[in-house]
């Protein structure tokens, strides 16, 4: 009998998010495949595990480090098995959101201008000086984010200069290179991409109404605190310009099946890009699961289609 | 298109529920559960050290010979069997009572819940220690009490700080129905009141005709001498004492007790028959069996040599290695340490780079109501073994120095993240 490990959990602050999108897809994908589900985490006993079960593919459901900085699966590359999603490379482009960011920008897509610094320029140059200069260069408010990580943890409206200071400490408790980025009020969207061998198709976009206002990690986990709708009130051209983008960011990072990407539409209709993710969340309050139901996908049945796609091209592509 | 919030009943909910959302640091202790990661955090008794194959037989004989009684629903009040036996248990700590006077509970957390629930109504305000214990606060918060911290000092609850804030209180206009307190090895401070102190707690709640609830779940696990005299040990009527087999044998049976005066007793009874019909009588049978046919006193012995022993490991540690600035409370029993951080440190804004650098702490500010807490976080010793208790606190001292080097280029971390409502460790965390 074929069998297939979704890998999940891991050692970044994402775990809890990890393991319940990683259970998600494990039993949406129990229902629809003759074959073993098993689940993992990441651990020392990790390889091993591989080696032993020699699973016919992997399915990487993890969020932040290890999970989506690509080194699980340059991992998983070296050990010459199928996996779902993005190369370590690609990944890792993905994951680094300032350098994400500056691709798209090259690709002539609008993103708010950002700086990244780590907390060793701020104590050699002096803080105070150099966050009056950042806040005259961006304008308030300004987004403050550790560079790389998801789940909004770390993550900081500044409105004023006293918000400043703690920001900063809030982004480096996550990432050494906290990124300062110019904030764009309007409507947020995530646009799911699915690529199978029909192409690369943006699912519906779900757009994100936080009761608080801020679409912080309580509005992501606690069901009830956020509205969402599919599809997102936007006009047809703003839906396919967003559509245009998401699926654009997906192929400019270079990822492979499954990605989302986060917009902010601003009152002129323009989307900026803020951000990709290489391995989208599958929880009960996640968006992808959201865009897939809006298309009338099955996430049990999609996973299977990429199972087999990845299995397909993992022999292609050590066999050539 | 179509909007969904993705839960039908989030209009439903009652307003008791708003502070129960995700939290960012209760995801952070989702990755102290991991083994690489030195936890600190959590407060589970070290089970471990108990005798399975005993405790498999003294399973085994209760389903052999009292399966029947022991599967079948019991008394709301609890076994009377078992609270003869609380009677010798509450002896060590200078509790007499009788078995009436006694109504055994699903830990003495439901023992809590229930007390809340017979007194308070919303508004009503139950005054603790600052800081206080973390499910206390959760229970009252429950009921919409309206929570006070009292200060603390070296020896614990401060009686002329209480008076004032009793008087504090009166003088806006609301009801003072308790005075929660947990004076033996405190959780989370650490500190134990002194015979003394205790009278004179007593004296101010007994002046001002205010309730004391008294708590006491680590009394028993003293290091040093004779387990410290319950308060309630001082007065029958204006203390409810509430006891707890989870530290001293299993926290997996869930058998804990209130001990109350008649009137109170009978309202904790319906108010638990209502609640769980009766407390477990299969824990209960067990307990009451191990109390009966096993040499319980050795073995909260062995647990006292075994958490002095991390308590020790815990507090060298702390000392070598802490950077200038940081202070801490030394138990005399108990699981907890409190520790205050250097000038300018914020415990919740430091715990990701602390789980990132694979070790775990509660920060403070769980364990005040009012959003106190920042310079201060708890240690656990009672789960790690000493080694791993060692390399945690290498660990914490870097991410502590770490930590001011991030407070000297920017001022200050203090007061930085905002308030979670969820911010201790699932009970089932190390």
């Amino acid at each position: 009998m074929s069998s297939f490990l979704v890998l999940s959990g891991g050692l970044s602050p994402e775990r809890d998010v990890s393991l319940r999108s990683g259970r998600r897809v494990a039993e949406a994908l129990r229902l629809v495949v003759n074959a073993e589900v098993l689940e993992a985490d990441v651990d020392a006993g990790l390889i091993q595990s591989l080696l032993n079960l020699q699973p016919d593919c992997v399915i990487p459901v993890l969020h932040g480090a290890a999970g989506e900085d690509g080194a699980l699966r340059d991992v998983l590359t070296s050990m010459q098995l199928p996996y779902i999603g993005a190369t370590g490379a690609a990944a890792r482009l993905a994951f680094e959101k300032p350098v994400a960011k500056a691709l798209l920008a090259q690709a002539g897509v609008s993103t708010p201008a950002v700086l990244a610094l780590p907390h060793a320029t701020f104590r050699e140059l002096g803080a105070t000086a150099l966050l009056d200069g950042i806040r005259d260069y961006l304008g308030l408010p300004i987004m403050v984010k550790p560079s790389s990580g998801g789940s909004a943890l770390g993550c900081s409206i500044v409105r004023t200069a006293q918000d400043f200071p703690p920001a900063m400490v809030g982004a480096f408790a996550y990432s050494e290179f906290a990124m300062m980025e110019q904030y764009i009020k309007g409507t947020e969207v995530a646009i799911s991409v699915l690529e199978t061998n029909d192409g690369i198709t943006a699912l519906p976009a779900v757009e994100i109404v936080p009761q608080s206002g801020i679409y912080d990690y309580n509005s992501r986990y606690t069901a009830g605190t956020t509205e969402f709708f599919v599809p997102a009130r936007l006009s047809s051209d703003v839906t396919a310009e967003c559509a245009r983008i998401a699926v654009l960011a997906h192929q400019v990072l270079g990822l492979r099946d499954w990605s989302r990407t986060d917009l902010i539409i601003d009152e002129s209709g323009t989307p900026w890009f803020l951000e990709t993710n290489a391995a989208p969340g599958l929880t009960e309050t996640s968006l992808y699961p959201q865009a897939l139901a809006a298309a009338g996908l099955n996430l049990g049945e999609v996973t299977k289609a990429l199972v087999e796609h990845a299995i397909l091209r993992n022999e292609r592509a050590f066999t050539a | 298109m179509s909007s969904s919030r993705l839960d039908p009943w989030v209009d439903s909910y009652a307003q008791r529920t708003n502070g129960m959302q995700a939290s960012e640091i209760r995801a952070l202790f989702a990755v102290a559960s991991r083994p690489e990661v030195v936890s600190l955090a959590g407060g589970m008794p070290f089970v471990q050290a108990l005798d399975m194959e005993m405790m498999a037989e003294t399973v085994s004989k209760l389903l052999l010979e009292r399966g029947a009684v022991a599967l079948q629903y019991g008394s709301g009040q609890g076994d009377v069997f078992l609270r003869e036996q609380i009677l010798d248990v509450m002896a060590e700590v200078k509790v007499t009572a009788h078995p009436d006077d006694i109504i055994v509970t699903t830990g003495s957390q439901m023992a809590l819940d229930l007390v809340t629930r017979v007194f308070c109504n919303p508004g009503d305000v139950v005054l603790v220690e600052a800081p206080s214990y973390v499910g206390a606060l959760g229970v009252f918060r429950a009921y919409e009490c309206d929570v006070v911290h009292v200060p603390m000092d070296d020896e614990g609850l401060n009686p002329i700080a209480l008076a004032e804030a009793i008087a504090r209180v009166r003088a806006e206009g609301k009801t003072v129905k308790m005075i929660y307190t947990i004076p033996s090895f405190h959780n989370p401070a650490g500190i134990t009141q002194s015979q003394v102190r205790r009278a004179e707690i007593l004296a101010v709640a007994k002046s001002a005709g205010i309730l004391l609830l008294e708590d006491d779940p680590y009394g028993l696990l003293g290091f040093e001498g004779e387990p410290p005299a319950a308060i309630r040990s001082l007065d029958e009527e204006g203390v409810i004492y509430l006891g707890s087999f989870s530290k001293t044998i299993a926290s997996g049976l869930r058998v804990g007790w209130a001990v109350a005066p008649h009137g109170v007793r009978e309202k904790l009874v319906l108010a638990a028959e209502s609640a769980v019909l009766c407390p477990s009588n299969y824990s209960q049978l067990t307990i009451s069996q191990y109390l009966a046919t096993q040499p319980w006193r050795e073995q909260i012995k062995t647990y006292q040599e075994l958490y002095r022993e991390r308590r020790d490991a815990l507090l060298e540690s702390l000392e070598l290695l802490m950077p200038a600035g940081t202070t801490w409370t030394k138990p005399a029993g108990g699981f907890y340490s409190w520790v205050t951080l250097p000038e300018g440190l914020d415990s919740k804004a430091m715990l990701p780079r602390a789980v990132s650098q694979l070790v775990a702490y509660v920060p403070g500010t769980g364990f005040y109501v009012n959003g106190d807490g920042h310079h201060n976080m708890r240690l656990s010793y009672c789960y790690p073994e000493p080694e791993r208790i060692r390399e945690g606190v290498r660990r914490l001292a870097a991410v502590i120095e770490g930590e001011l080097g991030i407070a000297a280029t920017f001022g200050t971390t203090v007061g930085l993240r905002k308030s979670d409502g969820h911010e201790s460790p699932a009970p089932n965390l190390a």
